[in-house]
């Protein structure tokens, strides 16, 4: 009976003040659309910039104020690019180390991932721990003691050096060992009274539903050679071995002053290409990966 | 029998990651502790002759009167202090805002995201090229060819032009643009945990607060930000964690010279000066600051968890 009435009273305040209401929730509504709008502006506007930058003549990017679209496209600054940075070598080294360590890492976090989830050994649980509490560490620590280990090893200046010491993280072996855990027991108990041996169970039952997360893996580790920069420097920044950030920031070393920017500007434009167009296909993947995992490449 | 066999397999499983781990992991712990507490010692071999060393907490004493360590410190607790907050809040409000609207939501969650898969260094150069002028800029009577857009847009709007990066340049402008860059940098991995956690509040709790007509500000203070509490306290802490190793976005916009040409080193960070001890072959000094930084960051953990302790509704 009350309930009903308050329905009423309700009904009717609402109609009094719905005009009012729905143009103020019009307005707010406009508000953050605006909002957003200038915001999306603001995150844009680098990529807008080194776009159209990339395409003047070095006499049209002086103009102040600037033009905002070239009015002479000149693509040629893309050719002077890739040969003053010789991108083409670059890009191969860090193709060459980013497929090699992905893979490798890949075979890696899949068989210690497997021993941690469906495996039984004497000290698991306090290895795992073991494992987690390194993360907490950050790399600069290791980097240090690193360096002398390869510098001694003699592995400067290979491509053993920029694949070998990463192949191992323990995020990924987390992470796929959560996704293991989450396959039912009674698949592998059943595949086990088959007879099936656990080197088949795994690659062929575990991995192929463990994928998307194999994918995310794959993605940020390639994303992680792409951006590397702090060890390649310090290990192999000789020609022959030089990965792809350390070459862009060796090609163009002044940043200030009256450099060749539209040239600048077209190298770091087919730098980022490769991350875009992953982006733009994978999206999913990163974003997923990228919500659990809180790093950067 | 079929357990032992277990076990022996097990373990071969782990082999190629345990033995990684002990050369790549575990002995950098041991070896990087120890080096810090080493004075005078080198961990290269090839460096020749008997290596001399005591040890002693000599390296940390060197580290801390090091005036480019504490101006190293100062740059980074500043930057942690000021982009962590600025990009927490912008990121909120980004979330908030996006979690409101319907059409265009997933264009524009793309566009925020974007930040994200770039690379620093690239992008920093771009930075720099917005706010780079070109001329005689730092004399006495500037002849400028180009304020850089940046400053074109500022005196669009009437404002003087500012010298950003330039030779001559004030500390405070090559902040501005580094909190800048870095806030930019920062904000696509923020929106994505804050607006995961926003999907995931029920939706009662909006609804109840419709019915008593609260005002946009008061939801947003008192429903939203206590229950995004889990996430925020997540997005901050390991925005702390980030700032503190902060130093590929300043190689991006200054160059390995971290600074403006006039005065280089200025804006190094703790991780900048950690390689600069490294690459002058100062293995002590390097172990001993990155200890430092270590422990700075467990601190700094330490007292986020106790706030969010406190203030966190789980």
């Amino acid at each position: 009976m009350s309930q009903n009435t308050m329905q009423v009273m309700h009904a009717r305040d609402m109609q009094k003040t719905s005009g009012r209401q729905k143009i103020s929730k019009a307005l707010s509504l406009a508000g953050v659309y605006l909002f957003l709008l200038i915001m999306a502006a603001i995150v844009l506007f680098p990529f807008y910039w080194m776009i159209i930058s990339s395409l003047k003549s070095l006499a049209e990017y002086r103009l102040s104020p600037p033009t905002f679209w070239p009015t002479q496209v000149l693509i040629s600054n893309y050719a002077d690019a890739f040969t003053t940075a010789s991108l083409g070598v670059l890009f191969k080294n860090t193709m060459i180390v980013g497929v090699v360590s992905t893979l490798l890492s890949l075979v890696i976090t899949i068989f210690t991932a497997f021993a941690f989830a469906r495996l039984e050994f004497k000290g698991k649980e306090l290895l795992f721990a073991a494992l987690l509490a390194t993360m907490m560490i950050p790399g600069e620590l290791f980097t240090i003691t690193n360096f002398a280990t390869v510098t001694n090893l003699g592995w400067r200046n290979t491509y053993t050096v920029l694949i070998v010491p990463f192949l191992v993280s323990v995020f990924y072996i987390y992470l796929l060992r959560q996704n293991f855990l989450q396959i039912p027991n009674e698949l592998y108990l059943a595949a086990k009274v088959d007879g099936t041996s656990d080197m088949k169970y795994l690659w062929k039952v575990m991995v192929p539903l463990a994928l998307p997360t194999l994918i995310s893996i794959t993605i940020l580790k390639m994303m992680g050679a792409w951006n590397s920069y702090i060890w390649p420097r310090l290990v192999a920044n000789d020609e022959a071995h030089r990965l792809i950030t350390n070459g862009l920031r060796n090609a163009f070393t002044d940043t200030t002053g009256d450099v060749n920017y539209p040239v600048q500007m077209a190298a770091v434009a087919l730098v980022s290409a490769p991350l875009f167009l992953v982006f733009v296909f994978l999206r999913k993947y990163i974003m997923s990966g990228v919500s659990r995992s809180g790093i950067k490449g | 029998m079929v357990e032992s066999k277990q076990q022996w397999k097990a373990w071969l499983y782990l082999a190629p990651a345990i033995v990684l781990l002990l050369v790549f992991t575990v002995w950098p712990i041991i070896n990087t502790v120890a080096m810090a507490f080493m004075e005078d010692y080198s961990g290269l071999a090839n460096i020749g002759g008997e290596a001399s060393f005591r040890f002693g907490i000599g390296n940390f004493t060197k580290v801390a009167q090091n005036a480019e360590f504490q101006q190293a410190l100062t740059n980074t607790i500043l930057l942690c202090l000021i982009t962590v907050p600025v990009s927490t809040v912008l990121a909120l409000l980004i979330a908030v805002a996006l979690n409101a609207i319907k059409p265009l939501q997933k264009a524009l969650q793309t566009i925020f995201f974007l930040p994200y898969v770039t690379n620093s260094i690239a992008i920093g150069m771009v930075f720099a090229a917005m706010f780079n002028v070109i001329g005689s800029v730092g004399t006495r009577r500037p002849l400028i060819s180009s304020y850089g857009i940046v400053n074109d847009i500022i005196r669009f709007f009437g404002g003087n032009w500012v010298n950003w990066i330039n030779s001559g340049s004030d500390y405070w402008a090559n902040m501005f643009v580094l909190i800048v860059y870095i806030v930019w940098n920062a904000l696509p991995f923020k929106i994505l945990i804050l607006l995961g956690g926003l999907t995931s509040i029920n939706k009662q709790y909006y609804e109840a607060a419709k019915v008593d007509s609260t005002p946009r500000w008061r939801v947003l203070t008192k429903i939203t930000v206590p229950l995004l509490s889990p996430m925020l306290a997540y997005v901050v802490i390991t925005g702390f964690i980030g700032g503190f190793k902060e130093y590929t976005s300043i190689v991006g916009i200054f160059g390995e010279s971290m600074g403006p040409v006039h005065d280089a080193h200025r804006l190094n960070t703790m991780v900048g000066l950690i390689y600069d001890s490294l690459a002058s072959n100062n293995q002590g000094r390097a172990s001993a600051a990155a200890l430092i930084l270590f422990g700075i960051i467990l601190v700094v953990t330490l007292i986020n968890l106790w706030v969010s302790k406190k203030r966190v509704h789980y």
